[in-house]
């Protein structure tokens, strides 16, 4: 999973059906330390979460997961809203 | 799997349900020397690991999510499955 910042939505009217009912949302990924890490990518949205937030999402075949039994065509999937980030300074 | 170092954690009071009951840590991947080798990414934590360990980690979701939450079909790509002592070269 990576963390990254909601940027925006996505409208799609004519959409595969069990996509109908799903918020898409444009996210930019981000590294621990909230910097931006590679392009934005648009995932779907499990949580409820929105623009501005930070959040925690998941790629791969996982992402259909929060959907079943219904299949669902994605491989971008936002799992969890972030309220904190704890990042120590570790030494090697 | 791959070796990695674990430098944090987030925490997320929403979240997809499976995620309950395990800690999300931040992870560097690291090389055999122990240096960085790229991004840091999100695992679920199985063994207790804390900051500053060097971890195996799976980055698959059958092997995470059955480690993380024992049994399969979780919204979970990473986990740590291992605390590493040392390792040994030939």
């Amino acid at each position: 999973m990576h963390l990254a910042r909601v940027i925006g939505t996505v409208v799609a009217t004519a959409k595969y059906e069990a996509l109908v009912g799903h918020k898409l949302l444009v996210i930019q990924p981000l590294d621990a330390r909230r910097n931006h890490d590679g392009r934005p990518v648009i995932a779907v949205d499990s949580v409820g979460a929105g623009v501005g937030e930070v959040v925690m999402w998941c790629r791969g075949k996982e992402s259909s997961f929060p959907f079943l039994p219904r299949n669902t065509p994605t491989d971008c999937t936002i799992v969890g809203i972030v309220d904190t980030i704890h990042l120590e300074e570790v030494t090697q | 799997m791959i070796l990695g170092r674990v430098v944090g954690n987030v925490v997320a009071t929403q979240k997809n349900d499976r995620y309950e009951g395990s800690r999300v840590m931040i992870v560097e991947p690291i090389g055999l020397e122990g240096e960085r080798s790229g991004a840091e990414f999100l695992a679920l934590d199985s063994v207790d690991s804390g900051p500053g360990d060097v971890v195996l980690v799976v980055r698959e979701g059958w092997a995470a999510s059955t480690a993380a939450t024992g049994r399969p079909q979780a919204a979970i790509d990473s986990a740590i499955i291992g605390v590493v002592d040392h390792i040994d070269f030939e």
